[in-house]
């Protein structure tokens, strides 16, 4: 089979927008999702707890980053990968002083961290939570499985294992680590439908499937927002179930 | 003595067999991709989510949705795979990840690794460290023998640890060290160096394998 081939099979399967039976009170229902940046998060105040997907903002929605450093909330608590780069993911929030506890496996590409950790000026203090990258993950995904925690072997022996209860497993120690929920994610996707089913390309996955199910309100900046049906189920990643709110106009990520 | 980076993931390199899966630290350990031998292909495991990832693309061919865990441009081989991160965590730990290559900030006789902290000085954080040392099958510290001088392979580590008891083989520009229950034994000697030169650069007592042979 040439790849001509194979893009004419592509075009040959079922028309999936058929096989959906949508009445017009739930399309309603479906496309009021669809918000400005600004709309999408008004209920973010100040203290808020918020996820935010994407390593190193590869992932990270910076459409709506911007708008809630425009919109100027303080005293957040950030649950990310890491602390983005200046100028860049939650980098900008940081900069802007609006971070006060930062969960993270790594900041040290961002310079800012260090600075506002050790400021004398206490208000501005940043508490930084470093976490394991493979546990913040699994932390992240518990919060939206249900879960009451995991073991894990990673951290044993370390400072991280400090306060944790540690498990003995036929004869292999692990740590008991708990799950991570919060108020708000905000999440980004490449392809979104008007249900809010999302597809990633490459690496952009990242964080974003685990926390669009660990938070009380997700919102999706994304690339494309398209038609309910025009994403072949087989690769929507992440079910429009766990979407609130559609923000389009996310560009694409350059380093 | 050539570029002590590229000694250093030359002989990375040879540990590396055709089809492992393998997972390369940022900086150094990223180089040993450049000098994998003949006949011997790997799969790169990267841990912002890509199995079977290739090399940097060429200027203008970028896809700015493909990036490496160094958050820098790569490509995919044919057969890669993306994936989130809890599932690119789930390969590593459940031992799926056949070696991990990575430095050090100090490394102990007991096989002990410090990385990813300077209490008061330097706090980058663990990233994906902690869990690589942990799951993969094998464990290579690839780093300069000493830091400007100062001894990094210890009886002791004075840094918080990564892992304990993780680290199975040191490749350094000096030579090649592996950690076995009786110590750190020497198994390859660089020529540009004396056992009393390397002696003198290691802070825990060095055993010398009676098979030493010349680095290469």
């Amino acid at each position: 089979m040439n790849p001509g081939h194979i893009r004419e099979a592509m075009m040959c399967e079922p028309h999936i927008e058929e096989d959906f039976d949508i009445t017009e009170k739930e399309k309603g229902r479906l496309i009021n999702k669809l918000k400005t940046a600004q709309e999408s998060i008004a209920e973010i105040k100040d203290g808020a707890t918020i996820m935010v997907g994407g390593f190193m903002a590869c992932g990270t929605p910076e459409i709506l980053i911007d708008a809630l450093v425009e919109k100027n909330v303080k005293k957040l608590t950030i649950i990310c990968n890491d602390a983005g780069v200046p100028g860049r993911g939650v980098g900008k929030l940081l900069s802007n002083g609006q971070i006060k506890t930062l969960i993270a496996s790594h900041v040290g590409l961002n310079p800012e961290v260090a600075k506002r950790m050790n400021t004398d000026v206490e208000e501005d203090k940043l508490e930084c939570i470093l976490v394991p990258q493979g546990t913040l993950a699994e932390r992240v995904r518990a919060g939206g499985a249900g879960l009451g925690g995991f073991l894990t072997p990673t951290g044993v022996g370390t400072i991280v294992a400090e306060g944790k209860q540690v498990i003995e497993v036929d004869g292999r120690e692990y740590l008991l680590e708990k799950p991570l929920r919060a108020d708000f994610a905000l999440i980004r996707g490449s392809v979104t439908d008007m249900f809010g089913n999302t597809t990633y390309n490459g690496t952009t996955r990242t964080f974003n499937p685990m926390m669009a199910t660990a938070a009380d309100y997700v919102i999706v900046g994304t690339c494309e927002v398209v038609e309910i049906g025009e994403i072949d189920p087989n690769n929507v990643v992440t079910s429009g179930i766990f979407i609130d709110a559609i923000v389009g106009g996310e560009t694409q990520w350059q380093i | 003595m050539a570029d002590i980076k590229q000694i250093i993931a030359a002989r990375v390199a040879k540990e590396l067999k055709d089809g492992d899966v393998v997972n390369l630290g940022i900086g150094l350990p990223t180089m040993v991709a450049n000098f994998l031998p003949e006949g011997v292909d790997i799969v790169l495991q990267s841990e912002n989510g890509i199995m079977g990832m290739g090399p940097a693309p060429a200027s203008g061919d970028e896809d700015v949705d493909i990036v490496n865990a160094g958050a820098q441009y790569v490509t995919v081989n044919p057969g890669a795979m993306f994936f989130d991160s809890a599932t690119s965590f789930g390969i590593i730990r459940g031992g799926h990840v056949d070696a991990t290559i990575l430095g050090a900030l100090e490394v102990d006789q007991h096989g002990n690794l410090a990385n990813w902290i300077v209490p008061g000085k330097m706090v980058p954080g663990m990233g994906g460290a902690m869990d690589l040392v942990v799951g993969a099958k094998k464990v290579i510290v690839s780093m300069q023998h000493t830091q400007k001088g100062a001894h990094k392979i210890l009886k002791e580590c004075k840094l918080p640890y990564t892992a304990v008891g993780v680290v199975d083989m040191i490749i350094t520009e000096m030579g090649v060290m592996e950690v076995k229950p009786e110590g750190i034994t020497l198994t390859e000697l660089h020529p540009d160096f004396t056992l009393d030169e390397i002696k003198a650069a290691t802070g825990c007592e060095l055993i010398i394998s009676p098979d030493l042979k010349p680095m290469e």
